[in-house]
C-alpha cells in the first residue's frame, strides 16, 4: 500500500508546479524506499532504466536543421504560403495533418512527424497564419492554436501506430499476454486497432472544428 | 552492423557542442548551469553504456538537481531578425520547404532502404532501429543541405540548434524521466498495489463496471505516466485477465488493445 505514495507524489508535485524533473525523481525514490529498497539501489534501478530509455530523446538530433531554416524564415514562409490558400482555417489544416500523422504511424512511419520535426518549424505557424486570415489573433489564441497544433500530433501518433503491428506497444501487449499464457497474433491487435483508431479521429477531427468556430468570434469581435 | 551506438555517439556529439557553445556564451548569466546540464546529457549519451547503473543513476540526480533550482537559462546566440526573416522567406521562397521535407522523406525511405541493405551477406543496420538511424541520418542531411542551398556560416546549425533546445529546456528529458519512472514503478510493486485495489472496488458481478475500471484505469495512469507502457501491465494483471478475460470471456484480442485503452507510448 505504501508504494502509492510514489503515485501521490507526482500527483501533488505536477499539481504544485515544482519542477517536473524533480518531482519525477522524488516519486521514483518515495515508490522505491516504501517498497523497502534501499537508497541505493532505487537510485541504480532509475539510472539503468534512464540509460535503456537513451532513445526517447532522440528526436531531438532535427534541431540544428529545423533551427537553420527557422535562421531562414521557414515558419514565415509556412505563412506566406498559408496566406496564398483560399479556405484554410486552423482546424481545417489540423484535420490534415491528423489524418496524415495517424495514415504514417499506421504505416509505422512514427518518427517522420513530430513535435520538432514538423510541428514547430512548419503546422504551428501554419495553423497560426490560417487563423489570421479570418482577423487579428490574440496572443492567448496564439498560445492555443499552438498548444492544438501539439496535442494534434500527439493524438494522430497515439491512435495510428497501433495498427502497426512491428511497433513497441503492440510487442509488449503480446509479450505480456503470452506470459500470462495467451497467445494473441499481433496482426489480430492491429486489426482491433483500426476502429480505436477510427473513432479517435472522429473525436478529435469534431474537436479541432470546434476549435475553429470557438476562434472565431474573438477574432471577428476585435476592431 | 550499426545500431543504437552510432545514433548516441551522434546524439552525444550533438549535446556535447550545445555544452561548450553555452560555456562560451556570455550573454547567458546562467551558462555554466547550461554547461553542466548539456553536457551531463552529452556524457549519458556517450558513456551511458560505462557508467555503470548507479553512474548513471547520480547523473539523473545531478540533471533533476540542475533543473529543479533553476541553474537553467536560455541562451540567445545571434540570429536573423523578425524582418530579415520575411525577407528572406520571400527571396528564397518555396525552397525553403527542400530541407525541411528531407526530414521526412530521408527517413522513410532510409527506413527501407537501410533496412534492405547488407555487406557481406551481413545487415547493414539493426532492422528493428532502422527509423532512429534513418532519422539521425535525415537529421544531419537537411541541416548540411540547408546550410549549403542558403548559404549559411558553418556553426550556424550547431548555434541555431543550440538556441532552440535552450528553449524547450529541461522538459527535453521528461519523457525519457516519465519512462525511467515507469520501471521504477514496476520494480516497485506500485503496479499490482493499484490492481489488487481496482479488483477490491469494483463491483466483480457487472460486466459494464469491470470494463469500465478497466478503461478508466487504463485512461487514468496513462495521463498519470505519461504513456501507456506501464498502465498495460498493471491494469490488465489486475482487472483485465482474472475479470474481464477470466470471468467474463472478454476475447484478449479484442480487449486488450482495443475498448478505450491502449499501450501506445506518445512521447511528447
Amino acid at each position: 500500500m505504501l508504494t502509492l505514495l510514489g503515485v501521490a507524489v507526482i500527483v501533488l508535485g505536477f499539481a504544485l508546479r515544482f519542477n517536473p524533473l524533480l518531482v519525477v525523481v522524488a516519486a521514483a525514490l518515495t515508490a522505491g524506499l516504501a517498497a523497502g529498497l534501499s537508497p541505493v539501489e532505487v537510485i541504480e534501478a532509475f539510472g539503468k532504466a534512464f540509460n535503456t530509455n537513451r532513445y526517447v530523446t532522440i528526436a531531438w538530433l532535427v534541431l540544428p536543421a529545423v533551427g537553420v531554416l527557422e535562421r531562414c524564415g521557414l515558419q514565415e514562409r509556412a505563412r506566406l504560403t498559408i496566406q496564398a490558400l483560399k479556405g484554410a482555417s486552423a482546424g481545417r489544416i489540423l484535420l490534415a495533418y491528423l489524418l496524415l500523422r495517424q495514415l504514417t504511424a499506421a504505416l509505422g512511419l512514427t518518427s517522420v512527424a513530430g513535435q520538432a520535426q514538423t510541428v514547430r518549424p512548419l503546422i504551428a505557424p501554419m495553423a497560426e497564419a490560417a487563423a489570421e486570415t479570418a482577423g487579428p489573433v490574440t496572443d492567448a489564441d496564439r498560445e492555443r492554436i499552438r498548444a492544438m497544433s501539439a496535442a494534434t500530433d500527439n493524438v494522430g501518433l497515439f491512435f495510428g501506430e497501433d495498427i502497426f503491428m512491428a511497433i513497441g506497444s503492440i510487442l509488449l501487449i503480446v509479450g505480456f499476454l503470452d506470459q500470462s499464457g495467451i497467445t494473441v497474433e499481433p496482426l489480430h491487435l492491429s486489426v482491433w486497432a483500426i476502429p480505436t483508431a477510427i473513432a479517435a479521429f472522429i473525436v478529435h477531427g469534431a474537436r479541432l472544428l470546434l476549435f475553429d468556430r470557438r476562434l472565431a468570434p474573438t477574432t471577428e469581435a476585435r476592431p | 552492423m550499426i545500431g543504437l551506438p552510432l545514433v548516441y555517439l551522434i546524439a552525444g556529439a550533438m549535446f556535447a557542442a550545445f555544452a561548450g557553445l553555452s560555456l562560451g556564451d556570455r550573454a547567458n548569466r546562467k551558462r555554466f548551469g547550461n554547461a553542466a546540464f548539456w553536457g551531463l546529457v552529452a556524457v549519458s549519451f556517450l558513456l551511458g553504456d560505462h557508467l555503470g547503473d548507479l553512474g548513471n543513476g547520480l547523473l539523473v540526480l545531478a540533471l533533476a538537481l540542475l533543473a529543479g533550482t533553476a541553474q537553467l537559462g536560455v541562451g540567445a546566440p545571434a540570429t536573423t531578425s523578425p524582418g530579415e526573416r520575411q525577407d528572406l522567406a520571400r527571396r528564397l521562397g518555396l525552397r525553403l520547404f527542400l530541407p525541411a521535407l528531407v526530414i521526412p522523406v530521408v527517413t522513410l525511405v532510409g527506413t527501407f532502404v537501410l533496412k534492405a541493405a547488407t555487406l557481406h551477406g551481413q545487415p547493414l543496420v539493426e532492422a528493428k532501429n532502422a527509423t532512429l538511424i534513418a532519422l539521425a541520418l535525415a537529421a544531419i542531411l537537411a541541416a548540411l543541405l540547408a546550410q549549403m542551398m542558403f548559404r549559411q556560416p558553418p556553426v550556424a546549425a550547431l548555434q541555431e540548434g543550440r538556441r532552440l533546445m535552450d528553449l524547450v529546456g529541461w522538459a527535453a528529458l521528461l519523457p525519457q524521466m516519465l519512462a525511467a519512472l515507469g520501471a521504477v514503478f514496476a520494480a516497485a510493486g506500485v503496479g499490482k498495489t493499484i490492481g489488487d485495489l481496482a479488483v477490491a472496488w469494483t463491483p466483480v458481478d457487472s460486466r459494464f463496471a469491470v470494463v469500465a475500471a478497466y478503461c478508466l484505469g487504463m485512461a487514468g495512469f496513462t495521463v498519470l505516466m505519461g504513456n501507456a507502457f506501464a498502465a498495460f501491465p498493471v491494469m490488465t494483471a489486475g482487472i483485465a485477465l482474472p475479470l474481464v478475460i477470466g470471468r467474463f470471456g472478454g476475447d484478449p484480442p479484442w480487449s486488450a488493445p482495443s475498448a478505450c485503452c491502449r499501450a501506445s507510448a506518445a512521447r511528447c
